[in-house]
């Protein structure tokens, strides 16, 4: 058991964080570190700087874009990048769509749409959950019934984040009525500007526009958009789902927020100091510095077993990362709001030129209720904690 | 980095996996040894395996075994209810013989400790005292080239059977001072020496010793340097990293006990374990026991570490976790058995007894969250300029 970085590894991590260094645009790391807001212009610049360095997509095979890094160096990579005010690579194109064409993908495919992921010429969106099917995705009913050479798409989905932006989306949907929901499944790409397409904006609690519906209406699409065999989409989606662990507690996240939440606090002076030498505010601190220090150990953990594994199946205890991922991500987003305190409340100002000073001097705060409130959603998406629970219970201890 | 064991560290888990189960708290009991007593021929047959004398230098006669090595041994003694005192004496006041004596020292008093013929732990809690190894009032005394040890000392783990013990005496400055403490190998039968042997909680034994005008020749102060509280503190440190495998071993334990309980227990005309709020707890344990094992290894990777302020930032944060881990596995162990829980025969009870014990082993995890937010995080890069 050797614990520590070699020689090697820490020189890549001075590699990594001198790219870092000299290649995020200041005009985007400005914006990063104020709001942590990026325009769609910032996430494409930004993807497309890496990927003219090789590094948009290194977990990919070679032939395809990927570095062949080490886990450890994967894992690096991953570290110093998420800590960086920089927007991250789409997740959508990166570690969703690119692995399962790459895995299940014919080879036009392949041809057509990775390079363009791992470059952000195409932006993919997800479409898989429906009002009716979120926890029990398996009962979705969006419906695509063959036509000739084609495939009429009907229905629904919801929390298609970023379907706003996007130009495709990947959606799972029912081709066959089966016994057994998941055996009738198909995975189908769409081309958000087809005829019948329409996406309707969902604002969130966070203030933000991120997540949408989107509404299929005799929506025609080539049968040759079918990835893999009609019907075995479940295998894919399942596959997409499990895979790519190594970001998913988004250790990197909590890191940045602990750190600003931090100077936040030493700020805040009060009778006695400030709120970063009270007690209580330390001690809370401390208690989640500790846990996300476990959550980065088991993540490192779970990581060097894959090597263990059969590649394509995911391994059940990363439910572990998800759940405690979830919590440490909304525990530090609520120590900044602590720490911003009655000066987070104001969420919009009106303008009425009474006093610009006064909401300049509290603008740091500004945008923390607003994580906080976004964050609520990190342990419900991409199965929620409680479906986790429920997987660790099945697949790991046998319950 | 890489998680794997090595070939030989897989030889010594299956080796000390075998020993636990075989000395476990639950092995047959005879009618010489009660539960938990120590079984001197146990602890010679760990020597012969070379477990005694793991951690020392082969300089020094021992197997130059590390941390990684400690961790094997002391999580498969947790995992098996093992109740040799091993932490205690070989990582604990073994860890104060390498760090404190010199090397002809360790030549005269090592070959006894690693066959097992000796058995030597540590004294330094006091009647006073809470966790604060510097609070100190039993006081050490030079007369020519002796010391007269005068004092109490409380919670000696296995002092009712130990044959040598270290004893952490002032030689100098007054209570809490963190200099003038120095560490003096005494025979717990000599003179002056009176011993009050107990039960523990958790079936082990200790003791409290009282030293009365107890002569201990100069050769005999471990800390010729006269640094005893960072002896102290760098085997203390030492220890923890281990105990806290230990506290793994034992949630490994506890975990697989309930959930094997879950599925076989039937009410409600179906095994409990099918129940979701069970399955759920269940879910909640397992990720308390992963996390602790993290921390657990994290600890062994810093046990080491020359910056002393980032060592004992490390196992603090460990000591943290897995304390909180063993709270939460131990207590829902206990109560998803329902009341057997609470017997003395279901086997978790005995696991609880013996993970409330280890918790308060050099400092209690309150303690050590408060030693922790004393410190701080070394500088990282990207650190975000506001």
């Amino acid at each position: 058991m050797k614990l520590d970085f070699d020689d090697r590894d820490k020189a890549f991590r001075e590699e990594v964080r001198e790219f870092l260094r000299t290649s995020l645009p200041e005009d985007i790391r400005r914006k990063m570190m104020r709001s942590a807001h990026p325009e769609k212009s910032d996430i494409v610049r930004w993807q497309r700087l890496l990927n003219a360095k090789g590094w948009a997509v290194p977990h990919w095979p070679a032939e395809w874009g990927g570095t062949n890094w080490t886990p450890v160096q994967r894992y690096i990579f991953n570290e110093e990048v998420t800590q960086w005010p920089a927007p991250e690579t789409l997740s959508f194109n990166t570690t969703m769509i690119g692995p399962v064409l790459i895995t299940f993908g014919s080879a036009e495919q392949k041809r057509r749409f990775l390079p363009a992921a791992a470059n952000l010429d195409i932006w993919f969106c997800q479409g898989f959950s429906e009002p009716g099917a979120g926890s029990d995705l398996a009962s979705l009913t969006t419906r695509a019934i063959r036509d000739g050479d084609d495939f009429v798409i009907n229905g629904q989905k919801i929390w298609t984040s970023t379907a706003h932006l996007a130009d495709w989306i990947f959606v799972l949907a029912r081709t066959s009525q089966t016994a057994k929901k998941q055996e009738g499944i198909s995975f189908i790409l769409v081309d958000l500007k087809t005829p019948g397409v329409e996406v309707r904006p969902i604002l969130t609690i966070d203030g933000h526009h991120y997540t949408n519906e989107v509404f299929f209406t005799d929506v025609r699409v080539p049968s040759s958009n079918l990835v893999g065999e009609e019907n075995r989409g479940w295998d894919y989606a399942k596959f997409l789902l499990g895979n790519e662990r190594v970001g998913i507690a988004r250790v990197g996240l909590s890191k940045a927020r602990l750190r600003e939440a931090r100077i936040l606090a030493s700020r805040q002076l009060t009778r006695s100091g400030s709120l970063w030498t009270d007690r209580d505010f330390r001690q809370q601190f401390a208690r989640l510095e500790i846990e996300l220090k476990a959550v980065e150990i088991t993540a490192m953990r779970l990581l060097d077993a894959d090597k263990h594994r059969e590649k394509g199946k995911p391994n059940p205890m990363s439910s572990i990362l998800k759940i405690k991922g979830a919590e440490t991500q909304q525990r530090s987003a609520e120590l900044m709001l602590k720490a911003a305190g009655p000066h987070a409340i104001p969420a919009k100002w009106q303008g009425n030129g009474a006093d610009d000073a006064v909401e300049a001097l509290n603008s740091w705060a500004a945008g923390k209720a607003s994580t906080f409130f976004f964050s609520r959603a990190a342990s419900i998406f991409g199965g929620s904690n409680e479906i986790q629970r429920n997987i660790l219970a099945k697949a790991v201890l046998g319950l | 980095m890489d998680f794997d064991l090595s070939e030989e560290q897989r030889l010594l888990k299956d080796n000390v996996e075998r020993l636990a189960e075989a000395s476990s708290r639950f092995a047959k009991p005879d009618a010489k040894h009660r539960p938990g007593m120590v079984d001197r021929d146990v602890w010679r047959h760990f020597g012969e395996f070379g477990l005694l004398g793991l951690p020392f230098s082969e300089a020094d006669g021992g197997f130059g075994g590390g941390p990684v090595e400690a961790m094997i041994v002391a999580e498969a003694l947790g995992r098996h209810l093992c109740l040799m005192p091993y932490v205690a004496s070989i990582g604990m006041a073994g860890s104060l013989l390498r760090f404190g004596a010199t090397p002809d020292q360790r030549r005269i008093y090592l070959p006894e400790i690693a066959d097992g013929t000796k058995l030597l732990t540590f004294a330094y809690q006091e009647p006073q005292s809470r966790y604060d190894l510097a609070d100190v009032e039993t006081t050490a005394k030079q007369v020519g080239r002796e010391w007269i040890l005068n004092g109490r000392k409380c919670g000696v783990i296995a002092g009712d059977i130990a044959d040598w013990i270290v004893v952490s005496a002032r030689t100098a400055g007054k209570r809490f001072d963190q200099n003038g403490i120095g560490l003096f190998l005494v025979e717990p039968n000599g003179p002056g020496m009176m011993r009050n042997s107990f039960v523990a909680q958790d079936d082990t034994g200790g003791a409290e010793i009282i030293l009365s005008d107890v002569h201990v020749s100069n050769s005999a102060r471990l800390d010729a340097g006269g640094e005893g509280l960072a002896v102290i503190e760098r085997a203390s440190d030492v220890a923890l990293a281990a105990s806290l495998a230990e506290c793994v071993g034992i949630m490994d334990a506890m975990l697989k006990i309930t959930v094997e309980y879950l599925k076989t227990r039937k009410q409600f005309g179906k095994a409990i374990g099918e129940f979701q709020a069970l399955q759920h707890r269940a879910a909640d344990m397992l990720v308390a026991v992963e996390q602790a094992r993290s921390m657990a290894i994290y600890a062994a990777s810093m046990a080491g570490n020359e910056d002393v302020d980032a060592r004992r930032r490390a196992i603090s944060a460990a000591k943290v976790q897995v304390g909180d881990s063993l709270r939460f596995v131990a207590g829902n162990a206990v109560q998803l058995h329902g009341g057997i829980g609470v017997t003395e025969e279901c086997a978790v009870g005995p696991y609880f007894k013996r993970a409330t014990v280890l918790e308060m082993f050099l400092g209690d995890s309150d303690h050590h969250l408060a030693r922790f937010a004393e410190t701080d995080e070394p500088e990282q890069i990207g650190q975000v300029e506001l």
